[in-house]
Formats: structure tokens, sequence, C-alpha cells
């Protein structure tokens, strides 16, 4: 630990800190660019000082992207989307310093938990990862996105949709294997649908549209107050409630292990399972502070976690692990189950300045909460013309595209149109996310299913796989018996009522 | 359904219906059928849902969705008119900050509650353009150098 504490070494944690949680911040800056974007800083730097870096920037820019996901409903990162669900609603409660309270306050213990199981449990966790082959990572992403998809409690069929829609949107441009074009109806879905525009466009624009209907008529025009929050009764809130906490950082724990999917899903499963456990499950999506909690302690951690398949066996466990990859090659350190023997002042500092870096992350996230609510104050004229000015920007920055922009609009004001029927962005984005991950391993699989034991078999045999698909079958069995009992005993003026209240 | 527009909501969903047959028939179509494996088994599931989204609209049973008032479309329309016209035509004409300072300027004209007949209303709202692009060439040009197109002006 005593490396850390030098004071470049603690100078470097605290710029890489504060900086990831103003990168993580701004709409369209996800973890994985804001760590591309420091490599290049960490030339000059000695390994461990470039790891600590970008090790502490991974850490915040994941915590930071729950401050737009709650202020202004786009997550700055994917795995910030189920944040969005009851920490916007918080903010337009004016509530909002206190929902970003929660979320760092959560983060930090999910981080901690995260980077300990790093620390302690590396060799083993890495063969329970390993034990995730092409048939297993398909059911898993299938399994994201039905619960997801279920997770809109108001009708699992929309939800259902929704995800298939996302799905579908994946599959658009040069199919992996064959080079074949695939639904490419305009130039700049050519190379596929950016995640990142899409993210922006699909949460950013339908608030601007909402923005727009609400007029310019004085009456109309709502100053949404912020109460103040002592950070003391957010500690006492977090603590309360236990459940969500566990399960959140469980859940994101496991999922962070699993190579390529964890990051993204974390927030959700832990959101649809604490939803699913909790006394007061009809609360979720009104604003309700467990949704905050087990989103966020879920989504910070699995940074930990998805760092061992990284350290222990030079495989990537997330699109940013991918990226610090690269930082570890251009040091000429090479991960691998000898890491920490041929390196270990290096592999130690740097996953010590990780756990010191959670807690600096809470520490800052807590200062500039208060600073940030007032972001809720903005009139919504103003806030729609700013949100929009980010999306464009921030969908731009990507890859200097235009075509990625013209996405974004036009995904953006489909699902304003899709959410007044009763769509939901959090699937389909999702869908979005999990379908090149579930079509390269069922691709995978049938190759390696047609070679040996055929499909039915190669799919449907093993604990793993039974295990999955029981998930999946029970997740929408349950969603649909909750949807059907809600509607026996809900008057039509109820149902009405709700959704008034919901839109 | 009461309450909920019916019309609004058999029209959306068989809008999806369509799209949802469509993408079926093309992925079933399309050649080479390898590369159409995985979009086969995703439409086949979109056609199913869309299809009976669309058939619980024609019967009245749509519980969720509120559909869009009359109110709501008149006014967000001008607001979504500058969005397009400033996505699809302006930044690429007149250059990404120029087309940004005007959108932003004509949205909180737009929607801006302050009186129009006010000068200070005008300098509020010129003032906050202006800010807002500062903060903007700050953080993309000068922060990140992201290389924005430039076109006829800036």
């Amino acid at each position: 630990m005593g490396d850390v504490f030098i004071p470049i070494n603690f100078g470097l944690l605290l710029l890489g800190t504060i900086g990831g949680l103003i990168l993580g911040a701004t709409p369209g800056l996800s973890p994985t660019m804001a760590v591309a974007l420091l490599i290049p800083f960490t030339f000059k730097l000695e390994p461990q000082q470039g790891l600590i870096l970008l090790g502490a920037a991974y850490t915040s820019t994941v915590a930071g992207g729950a401050v737009s996901a709650i202020l202004l409903k786009i997550p700055g990162a994917p795995a910030n989307i189920a944040t969005t669900l009851d920490g916007h609603t918080m903010a337009t409660k004016g509530e909002g310093a206190k929902a970003l309270q929660l979320s760092f306050i959560s983060s930090a213990v999910g981080g901690v938990f995260g980077v300990l199981l790093l620390i302690f449990l590396t060799p083993v966790l890495a063969q329970w990862a390993l034990a995730f082959g092409p048939s297993q990572l398909f059911w898993l992403a299938i399994l994201g996105v039905t619960v997801i998809g279920t997770l809109d409690s108001s009708s699992v069929v929309k939800g259902l949709l929704s995800g298939c829609i996302g799905l579908w949107l994946a599959t658009i441009g040069f199919d992996d294997i064959m080079g074949a074009q695939r639904f490419i109806f305009h130039p700049a879905v050519s190379g596929g649908i950016n995640v990142i525009p899409a993210l922006i466009g699909l949460f950013a624009i339908p608030q601007v549209i909402t923005m727009f209907t609400k007029g310019r008529s004085s009456d109309d025009a709502e100053v949404i107050s912020v109460k103040r929050h002592p950070v003391r009764l957010a500690f006492v809130e977090v603590f309360k409630r236990k459940t969500a906490l566990a399960i959140g950082t469980i859940t994101g724990s496991i999922i962070g292990l699993i190579p390529g999917v964890g990051g993204q899903i974390a927030g959700l499963v832990a959101y649809d399972q604490s939803k699913k456990f909790s006394k007061e499950s009809e609360k979720f999506g009104t604003g309700h502070s467990e949704g905050v909690i087990a989103a966020e302690s879920a989504n910070n951690a699995m940074v930990g976690p998805s760092l061992v398949p990284l350290l222990t066996l030079s495989i990537p466990g997330s699109p940013t692990a991918a990226v610090l990859l690269g930082g570890l090659l251009i040091h000429g350190i090479f991960p691998g189950p000898d890491l920490f023997m041929n390196y270990p002042k290096v592999a130690w500092t740097f996953i010590d300045s990780m756990l010191i870096g959670q807690i600096l992350m809470c520490v800052f996230g807590l200062y500039i909460a208060g600073l940030a609510a007032s972001v809720a104050r903005v009139p919504h004229a103003v806030m729609a013309a700013v949100v929009l000015g980010l999306a464009v920007f921030g969908s731009y920055s990507v890859q200097n595209s235009m075509g990625d922009v013209y996405v974004m609009a036009t995904l953006g004001m489909g699902m304003y149109f899709l959410e007044r029927f009763g769509f939901s962005a959090a699937p389909l984005v999702l869908g979005l996310i999990l379908g090149p991950i579930a079509e390269a391993n069922f691709i995978q699989g049938s190759m390696i299913a047609n070679a040996t034991v055929g499909a039915g078999t190669y799919f449907f045999t093993g604990w793993l796989n039974w295990l999955l698909i029981l998930i999946v079958v029970a997740s929408i069995s349950y969603s649909v018996w909750m949807e059907i009992m809600a509607r026996r005993y809900t008057t039509i003026e109820d149902a009405i009522a709700k959704e008034e209240k919901l839109s | 359904m009461n309450g909920l527009p019916r019309t609004q909501h058999i029209f959306s969903s068989g809008l999806i219906a369509v799209v949802g047959l469509s993408i079926a028939y093309l992925s079933f179509t399309q050649e080479p059928a390898d590369a159409f494996i995985f979009p086969r088994l995703i439409s086949s599931v979109f056609a199913v849902l869309s299809v009976w989204t669309f058939l619980k609209a024609c019967a009245g049973r749509t519980k969720v969705g509120n559909g869009i008032s009359c109110d709501a479309m008149k006014k967000m329309l001008p607001g979504l008119v500058v969005t397009v016209l400033y996505v699809f035509w302006m930044s690429k004409t007149f250059g990404f900050y120029t087309a940004t300072a005007i959108a932003f300027f004509v949205l909180l004209s737009l929607y801006d509650p302050a009186p129009h007949s006010k000068l200070k209303s005008w300098w509020k709202r010129i003032l906050i353009t202006a800010g807002f692009m500062v903060v903007m060439y700050g953080l993309f040009a000068q922060l990140l150098n992201v290389f924005t197109p430039r076109e006829i002006f800036f």
C-alpha cells in the first residue's frame, strides 16, 4: 500500500479520480473513451504511475456517469442505464442531491468490495470465469435482454419487443464472419450502429422533446427545486437499505467476472433482482432510493472483478479492460498468470490504488453532489437546448462521424414516439449492446456444435446452460404473473392515473 | 382502454408490425443465408411479438402508453423542426459551432418564457448562448481535440 502514498503517485491518483468524475459526467464520454484519452499522458510516466492514472480514471468514470444519468437522464456510460430509472425521477422531485449522494456512497461500497475480491480471490475467480463457453455466454446475453425486457412491468410483451428491436439494430452493418451486408439502408449505418451515439440518442432526445412539449408559457416553465440533503442521512439511508446494497454488490461482483458482458448489464440485473426481492417493489421507477443503490453498487462492484480475467489470463473482461491491456503492453508489461511474480510492485500498486481510488471517488463525488445538483435548477428551455447540444457534440466526438449524429437523432426521435406507446429505452439499448455478444457466441457455438455433438445437445446440456435457461424462463414467467395480478386487482381508473404519473 | 387513444395505438403498433414482418421477410430471403442465421432468429421473435401487440391494439386491449395529444404535438413541433434542421442540414452546411449557436439561440427563444418584447430577455438569451458555446469549444476543441466539420463558417 506504501507506494500509493508516494506524493507523485498520490497526485496522479487524485488527478485520475477528479478527471474521471468530470469525464464520466460528460455525456458521450464512456469509461473506455476516458481511459483511451488518458493513455497518451502515461507515455512519459513510470509503468505503475501510468496504471494508477488509468485505474483511477476507470473507477471514477463509471461512478461519474451517474451524475448525467441522474440530472439529465443521459447515462454517462452503458453501466449507468439502470441509474436513470429511479435516479432521474428523484432529481425531478427535487432530490437530485440525495440521489447523487446515494449513488456515490453505494458506488464506493460496491467498488471496495469488488477490489477486495480482486485482491483475495483472483486465482479462484479466474478459473470460475473460464467455465463460461460460447453456449453459456449466448444464454447469458439472452438473459440480459429478457431480464431488462421484463423490467418494464407495465407490459412484458412491449419490454421484450423493445429488446428484440435492440437485438435487430445490433445486426445492422457488415456480418463479421461472411462480410455480407445486412440491413444497410443508409451509408450512415454501413459500419453498424455505434452503442454510444445510440445510447445518447435513446435517452437524451426523448427528454429534449418532452421538454419541448411543455411549451413556453411561464406557467409551464418548471424550475425544479433542489432540497438540501445532509451526507450523514445519505449514509444512514444506504446502510438501511441493506438488501439492495447486498444484491447490487454481489450481483455486480459476479457478473463483472464474465468476459465481455459484465460492465454493461451489472447495474440492470442488480436493479431487476433488487426490485423482485424488495418489500417496496411497487415504488421502483418512481424515485425509490433502493433502485439507485442497487444499480450504482453493482456497476462499481464489477470494476475490480472485470480486471480478473485481464490480470490473470490476459483476457480483457470489458472494452475498458481491453484499453487497459493496451496501456500495460505500451509499458512492456504482459499480463498473465505470472504477472504477480514478474511485476509484483506494479501489479499490487495498481490494485491498491484502485482501492484508495474508490474512497477518494466517494469523497470528491459527495463534494460535487451539492454543486452538481444545481443543474436541476436550470429552466427547461435552457436545459433542452444544452442537452441537445451536448448530445450532438458527444455523439460526433465518438468517431468524428456525422453518421453517428444522424443515427443518434433518428433513434432518439423514434424512441420518443415509442415511449409514448409504452415501449422503453433500456431493453432496446441492452439488446443493442448484447446483440453482438449473443450473435458471436451463437455462431461460434453453432460451429462447435456442428463439428461435435449437434446444436441441440450443445446449447441445451450442462448445468450452467440449464441454470441460465431456467432464470430466463423464471424471469419472464414471474413478470407475466405479476402483470396479470396487478391488472386483476387494479381498476381502469387506477391504471390510467398510474400511466399519467409515469409519463 | 378508456382515455387512451386507441387509433394511435393501432397505427403505431401496426407500423411496428410492418417493420417486424419486413425484417423477417428480408432475413429469410437475403443471401448468403449463413450471414442471416442470427437475424432470422431475432426477426422471427420480433415479428411474432409485434403482430401480437398489433392484434391487442386492434382488440382495444392495450393498457400502457398515453399516445400524443394535439396540444403536445403543437408545442413540440417548432422544436422538432429546429432539431431536424440543425442535425441533418445546418451542421454540415454552416459548420458545427455556427449551427449549434443558431439552433441553441432559436430553441431558447422559442421555449424561454421570458417576454419577447423586453430587450433584457434577448440579452439574456445571447449571453447564455455565448456561454454555452465557450464551454463547448473549450471542452471539445481545446481539451479533447475533436475536429468538427467547419464548412462555410466555423
